[in-house]
């Protein structure tokens, strides 16, 4: 890649903010460092990346609405965690996680329990409780 | 009194950018302690080229693709083959970890961490994933908040210290246990000749000769073989999803460009200088034309997956060249596992 076809396209998800560091070769065919804010297939991608996070965050959402899911479901969702991670973070199982996933085991579960949740999303107890 | 203090409690720390995390925060560590080591030139000494596609080991339901060697693995080597000793640490306390944290900056020493990129505030948005092996260095306080040089960003920044706690002490695979390292000592002179040798060994060996069909060139064919599955196999949703994830990993943020082939061009680039060696010189420019092979692939599979429209015909050229970039990158480090250092 020559220095001057080092791609500089920029679009609105880094705020202009941020320039990434490529390797590219100039004239004499050395190379050199340049900074580049972006390049298209890396930018679709990520897009997608992003839309694909925002459609499952939407769907949780919905069951949550629904009566089906408990906010557990969409919060870890927004906050791009897996099961394996959230569970991690709240020091329980898996299948511990899971079933406080449903309502109803939700709507029981200790203010203990509901802090260490609060915690690991970085909400208030009272955010955890209500999903709009 | 008060500024004197403020004097004292600040080092000087010359950040530079760099591409990588690994391989900026070593040449940016090293280069305080007046040893210049290019970031190429510890990527290349670190032998931090590879290639593995894992598609048992899923991240969010993709499979894994990766152009370089496993975090950590690249600082290990350039301290070992340059003889610089540094040492590292772990804790299963946050306070502790941060405390020893303050102890070390407090003597005026640059500290290396490990940090979840989701907890770091100055972190562009859009990039701010669960990924727990980032490098970036602490090099002084500012009241309570980190002065912070991180490698990949263009100027020094703060970081306040309960997100530095939360990024240190994030949860997950792997858990960064808030790991923390420091040079206890950095030898002014070296020669770099073994290095390189060393390093340049070891990749051709990871590259050729691992006997599993996922790692190397052969990982590379493997890719390649069921990239032209996917969307038969996993459906057009999926297969959408799948290459994404591999444009990502070649493109984003620390490559430096086309999956790290640019900065190991580089670094044969300077090697070929430092030694006279004028076969890596050629070398580095046959890699990069590989890497912007690399560079088409990752057009096109980009127009693929903007399009989403279900057409085997182009997952199979897509296929294909993979197929060419496993050809070609073969053919190098044949050849480059051939020159005599």
């Amino acid at each position: 890649m020559k220095k001057e076809e080092v791609p500089q396209d920029g679009n609105n998800m880094h705020e202009g903010k941020f320039r990434q560091l490529f390797y590219a070769t100039d004239n004499a065919g050395q190379y050199v460092p340049v900074t580049s804010v972006g390049w298209e297939p890396e930018n679709v991608a990520m897009t997608q990346a992003w839309e694909e996070i925002h459609a499952k965050v939407e769907a949780a959402r919905q069951r949550v609405l629904a009566g089906e899911a408990s906010p557990v479901l969409y919060y870890m969702e927004k906050t791009i965690m897996d099961l394996p991670l959230l569970a991690s973070y709240v020091g329980k199982f898996q299948w511990q996680v899971k079933r406080h996933m449903k309502p109803a085991v939700f709507n029981k579960l200790s203010d203990n329990m509901l802090h260490k949740y609060a915690a690991a999303f970085k909400i208030s107890i009272k955010e955890l409780k209500e999903v709009k | 009194m008060g500024e004197v203090l403020e004097v004292m409690n600040d080092i000087q720390f010359n950040h530079e950018q760099t591409a990588h995390c690994e391989s900026g925060v070593i040449s940016n560590i090293f280069r305080h302690y007046g040893l210049h080591i290019s970031e190429p030139m510890a990527f290349g000494i670190g032998a931090g080229i590879f290639f593995a596609h894992l598609p048992f080991v899923k991240v969010n339901g993709v499979p894994g693709t990766t152009y370089r060697v496993v975090p950590g693995a690249i600082f290990k080597r350039v301290c070992k083959r340059l003889g610089v000793k540094i040492e590292s640490q772990t804790f299963s306390n946050v306070e502790k970890g941060m405390q020893e944290l303050d102890r070390i900056l407090e003597t005026g020493t640059p500290v290396g961490m490990l940090s979840s990129v989701y907890y770091l505030p100055y972190f562009p948005a859009s990039y701010r994933f669960h990924f727990n092996a980032h490098n970036l260095v602490a090099y002084g306080k500012s009241g309570e908040n980190y002065r912070i040089s991180d490698p990949i960003m263009e100027t020094v920044t703060e970081i306040d210290p309960k997100s530095l706690a939360e990024a240190r002490f994030a949860k997950g695979f792997p858990a960064p246990k808030g790991k923390l390292y420091y040079a206890v000592d950095v030898p002014k002179e070296i020669s770099l000749q073994e290095p390189i040798r060393q390093g340049i060994n070891q990749a051709c060996h990871d590259m050729l000769k691992i006997p599993l069909p996922m790692f190397g060139v052969s990982g590379i064919r493997y890719l390649a073989k069921r990239l032209k599955q996917y969307p038969e196999k996993v459906g057009e949703r999926k297969a959408v999803l799948y290459l994404g994830n591999i444009i990502r990993m070649q493109e984003e943020i620390g490559t430096g460009g086309a999956g790290f082939r640019f900065m190991y061009a580089a670094f044969l680039q300077e090697a070929a200088g430092i030694l006279q060696r004028e076969e890596l010189s050629v070398l580095s420019g046959e890699l990069t034309k590989v890497g912007d092979i690399w560079r088409n692939f990752a057009f096109n599979a980009g127009r693929v997956c903007k399009s989403r429209a279900v057409n085997n015909v182009s997952y199979a050229e897509l296929s294909e060249m993979l197929m060419q970039c496993a050809a070609e990158e073969e053919l190098l480090f044949r050849k480059l596992s051939k020159v005599k250092i």
